[in-house]
């Protein structure tokens, strides 16, 4: 198999195994990823507003990623995020109130306004953080995965990475070592198509990543990530193995990217009607919402309650974060060793 | 051949680790005619300052060490000599004087610095001097150490054998105090005793330890042939918890200093290497909740815990009271709760650390009271 | 319990009784057990120089060798702190940052601030530092000053073997990260050490030396260029100086001195940084700011020269201050002196 470009379908996204799942649990992996959609989706609208300071980097299309592994984890788990990392926070269980007031840089936000939409953490959920340095969490949830092992509480670490980290020396380096320590490791590469505006095809040596973990001596699954089941499947897989002690693994997940790099980013460099297609196309929400309503586990009225109930969520969070106080002078010079 | 008439003032030793001291003032002019015990001239090593006390009287003939300048320990520094011993002996006497040897090997030779000894009140750090048939036991104040008696014990080691031991929670003994209370204290003291099979002791304490040392009296008169108090806790109701609140506070010189300096009339005694003595002591694991529980138990609130004095004059053995009278941690006033019980003395220009500020006097009445 | 100790023992007592008291303390670093996966005996080296020697024996897998792979076991070390554990890292020389830089300066340094106070990154790095070993230019640089200018970082850099295994313990109980330099010339200096554990206060200088003349202040090996110089001028020239070891560079103890330029009126800083934006700079602009008025002479600094550090031993000696240079700084800040 060679890297897919994000015009192509990945095979199987509509296959029509029975469906592995209890509808409670279906019902929960739609409602986090109709959350992460539409925090994005949002976010998308108010950036535009300019009441958001900074920039942003929207997860919206690469839902069933996030999703799909986190429900395999528990708070003791220790993931390590990306700049793209909303998805991730969401999918952990990080507070959504706390999230967009810290993305408006309030006080009330999840790292009190001094993180922003690049930092948002919460530990106590096992979510060491999104991060602005490309690469950078993977020798970190190697420590994660260490003190786990360490404690042997049976953790595990999963960092997530895109095609354009991937070739870092962090990740590389953390896959050896994560190798050599027998981590409970899974590195999850998000393999959208695009290194900010530059292709994967241009960008990346190989025509095929899970070369890069055989290089390694880990064991690497490519699946289609817009396809929830096969993340679902897959991940479990390699976690219940990396939990028992069976070393760390790589998971390719293939996807889409709806929106720029960043808030603001024209796409000019994307095919014309390439959001398009993979909107119609490649939407994993809707993938996932007709197969399970098809299957007739879950009701078109229950997916649409939902719906509302997650929108309402959003304009509260919304809401919220605007009228937040910001955070005190006080706070410039808190929580750090301050010498002057 | 020395003239007996001439005697030598030389750089004293305080403690084994003494190696030199630096002269910072002649107290008397040359020409002084000297009696034995008037203070001389002021020495300081890089623990402590202290004054050096005329051992022999006579007229001070000359004034050798310099201010500012550091002398090994016994090198002459002075000379006294009868008014009418002519100058040029005296320079003969200069000229010819060599530093003695120290037998064997020194320090191998008087047997180790300190030794420890294991008892139920957990492992204890002591030394040991002199071979006399009488036993003294020196016990330290709250926050002290044996180096507390860095200028008695070799003095009262010609009448007796001494020890000097670091309580629990102290100097480098284990560093846990049980109930941290003085029942604790003084049962470890008592404990020190049996290890080392010591039936019966004259009990020497200072501040706290002159707490210890009465309840240790008082709960085993049997094991104490006498008591002498210094500066001493539980002889009445006050104490300055400005003191002891602020040692156990303290974690810098610069917060360290100001609380040691309460404990001497001098406040210049207390030197930077004094200061940083005291800090590596306190940032020994276990120290911190030694001192604090230690703190609250016996010196809550301006008030001590236990005032021994009344039943301490329904006890038998000989009690010799010493005070500094510009003691600012325990007042002098209680120098007076024993009044014709004990023998008491209070001592001018001497604070708190009067064993130290007025080292000779107090070992003069030290090696009375273990004559009575 | 005291005795003489050498300060690379006092390391690695320092070590023994944190790992004794506290599981959660591990060991990192390449070849700090030496000979893990080789057919000879284990625990070969201990270490280059052999500062954690014979741990391997008392803690056993507590201590990891890692791939020659900085950045990822690094950022193992700083990802396991932020997940309860307190590893000491060592990184062999602090030279070798370059290439794991990324995991201190953005990850560990940041984590505290970033998440909003709700983090902390108990992690210790342990490199030598400093020139005199003819190691040349990327085996002996006083880097102390790249690390001083990162917010979040505590930096420690002892003289002695007393202050070494008291401030190494201290780094392992501090709740943020610490850069602890260890200058190689110093392994063999002894000191009295107490065998108890203790710590010693960050933030906290020693005034190893009291004088009325003069303030030097400095750190690590020149601490004893320092004393050496002050120990001539008093007997040469009647100059008494007072030295004041900083001992942690971040937090950095300016009440000391400026408590002792305000009795001396004069100001000379030594250190073995490259002279731009130095702990030296740093200083004598602290005190001309805070101390003006007390400044009876222009404050002089002694550093290395702005030059990388020379192989060559004829040159390697010119390079570190020396107490000539100390000395002949300090009578530049007594012209009288100069004038006799």
């Amino acid at each position: 198999m060679s890297i897919t470009s994000p015009m192509q379908t990945a095979d199987g996204a509509l296959s029509n195994n029975p469906i592995p799942l209890e509808k409670d649990a279906l019902l929960a992996a739609y409602r986090t990823m109709r959350t992460i959609r539409d925090f994005e989706e949002r976010l998308h609208v108010e950036f535009a507003k300019g009441d958001i300071p900074g920039f942003v980097h929207l997860y919206a299309g690469e839902e069933a990623c996030a999703t799909g592994i986190m429900m395999h984890l528990t708070d003791s788990d220790r993931i390590a995020s990306t700049h793209r990392g909303h998805g991730h926070c969401i999918a952990k269980g990080v507070d959504v109130e706390e999230m967009m007031a810290e993305i408006y840089g309030k006080s009330s936000g999840s790292c009190r306004g001094k993180g922003g939409s690049m930092h948002i953490a919460d530990l106590s959920k096992g979510m060491m953080g999104a991060n602005g340095i490309l690469g950078a969490g993977a020798p970190l949830i190697c420590g994660a995965a260490l003190a786990a092992k360490c404690r042997g509480d049976g953790g595990v670490g999963i960092t997530f990475f895109g095609d354009g980290a991937a070739n870092q020396g962090t990740v590389l380096e953390s896959m050896n070592l994560a190798a050599v320590w027998n981590l409970p490791v899974i590195f999850v590469l998000e393999n959208n198509g695009y290194a900010e505006a530059t292709s994967v095809t241009y960008a990346t040596g190989v025509d095929n990543f899970l070369d890069r973990a055989h290089g390694f001596g880990l064991p690497g699954v490519s699946v289609d990530g817009t396809d929830f089941f096969a993340v679902h499947k897959a991940a479990g897989e390699l976690i219940a193995k990396a939990r028992a002690g069976g070393g760390p693994a790589l998971l390719e997940c293939k996807m889409v990217r709806f929106y720029g790099h960043f808030e603001g980013d024209s796409q000019t460099y994307k095919a014309k009607g390439e959001n398009d297609f993979n909107r119609l196309n490649r939407d994993c929400l809707k993938i996932f919402a007709d197969r399970v309503t098809a299957a007739g586990i879950v009701s078109d009225a229950e997916i649409a309650l939902m719906d509302r109930e997650v929108a309402n969520l959003i304009d509260d969070a919304v809401s919220s974060a605007k009228s937040a106080p910001q955070p005190t002078p006080q706070e410039l010079t808190s929580d750090v060793y301050v010498s002057y | 051949m020395t003239d007996t008439r001439i005697k030598p003032i030389v750089m004293p030793k305080w403690g084994l680790s003494m190696a030199e001291g630096k002269v910072t003032g002649w107290l008397k002019p040359e020409g002084t005619a000297i009696a034995i015990g008037d203070e001389i001239v002021e020495v300081e090593t890089d623990k402590i300052a202290g004054v050096v006390e005329a051992g022999d009287a006579g007229v001070l003939r000359r004034t050798l060490g310099t201010p500012g300048t550091v002398y090994p320990v016994k090198a002459l520094i002075g000379v006294l000599a009868d008014a009418d011993v002519p100058d040029a002996e005296i320079d003969a006497f200069v000229a010819a004087f060599a530093v003695p040897e120290e037998a064997g090997a020194g320090e191998e030779a008087a047997g180790p610095r300190y030794e420890f000894v294991d008892t139920p009140a957990g492992r204890l750090r002591y030394a040991r001097r002199g071979e006399g048939e009488k036993t003294v036991v020196l016990v330290h104040g709250f926050g002290g150490d044996l180096d507390n008696w860095l200028f008695n014990i070799d003095a009262l080691a010609g009448a007796a054998t001494v020890y000097a031991l670091d309580l629990p929670g102290h100097g480098q003994s284990d560093k846990a105090v049980g109930e941290a209370n003085l029942a604790f204290l003084s049962g470890a003291l008592i404990a020190f005793m049996d290890a080392l099979a010591i039936p019966r002791a004259h009990l020497v304490g200072h501040s706290m330890g002159g707490a210890v040392a009465s309840a240790s009296a008082l709960e085993h008169p049997e094991r104490v042939a006498s008591l002498a108090l210094i500066g001493s806790a539980g002889l009445g109701p006050e104490i300055n918890s400005g003191y002891t609140d602020g040692f156990v506070a303290a974690g810098s010189r610069r917060d360290m200093k100001p609380v040691l300096e309460q404990l001497f009339h001098d406040p210049g005694t207390v030197t930077r290497q004094l200061i940083e003595d005291i800090l590596k002591y306190k940032r020994l694991d276990g120290v911190d909740s030694a001192l604090t529980a230690l703190s609250a138990n016996l010196f809550p609130a301006e008030r001590q815990t236990h005032v021994l004095a009344d039943r301490l004059k329904q006890t038998d053995a000989p009690i010799l009271v010493v005070w500094g009278e510009t003691d600012r941690v325990i007042p002098a006033a209680h120098a007076g709760a024993l009044e014709g019980r004990a023998t008491v003395e209070v001592l001018p220009g001497a604070g708190h650390m009067v064993q130290m500020e007025k080292s000779g006097r107090v070992n003069e009445l030290l090696l009375d009271h273990l004559k009575r | 319990m005291s005795r003489t100790l050498s300060f690379k023992l006092a390391i690695n007592e320092a070590l023994d009784l944190e790992m004794r008291r506290d599981p959660s303390v591990i060991l990192l670093g390449e070849d700090i057990v030496g000979g893990s996966g080789s057919p000879g005996e284990m625990d070969a080296w201990g270490g280059v120089l052999g500062v954690t020697k014979g741990l391997y024996g008392k803690h056993g897998n507590r201590l990891m060798d890692t791939p020659l792979s900085e950045s990822a076991y690094i950022g193992a070390a700083i990802g396991a702190a932020a997940c309860g554990m307190r590893p000491v890292a060592e990184l062999m020389f602090l030279d070798f940052m370059g290439v794991c830089f990324d995991q201190i300066l953005n990850q560990a340094a940041k984590f505290r601030y970033m998440f909003g106070g709700k983090a902390k990154t108990p992690v210790v790095i342990r490199a030598m530092v400093g020139a005199g070993f003819r190691a040349a230019a990327q085996h002996s640089q006083m880097l102390t000053p790249m690390f001083t200018h990162v917010p979040g970082l505590k930096v420690v850099c002892p003289s002695n073997a007393y202050d070494a295994k008291g401030l190494l313990i201290q780094s392992i109980r501090d709740d943020d990260p610490v850069i602890f330099c260890e200058h190689k010339n110093l392994y063999a200096s002894e000191a009295d050490v107490p065998a108890e554990p203790y710590a010693i206060p960050f933030g906290e200088a020693n005034v190893v030396r009291d004088g009325r003349d003069v303030t030097i202040v400095s750190y690590g090996l020149t601490v004893h260029r320092a004393l050496e110089a002050a120990q001539t001028l008093s007997k040469r020239s009647g100059i008494e100086a007072e030295v004041i070891d900083l001992r942690t560079l971040s937090p950095i103890d300016w009440d000391t001195v400026i408590e002792s330029v305000e009795n001396t009126g004069r100001l000379v800083v030594v250190d073995e940084a490259n002279p731009r934006c130095s702990i030296a700079t740093d200083v004598a602009a602290y005190v001309a700011q805070q101390a003006f008025g007390a400044l009876k002479a222009a404050p002089q600094m002694v550093t290395a020269p702005h030059t990388p550090v020379p192989f060559s031993p004829a040159l390697e000696d010119l390079y570190i201050p020396s107490a000539d240079a100390i000395a002949a700084a300090v009578l530049k800040t007594h012209p009288q002196a100069l004038a006799a």
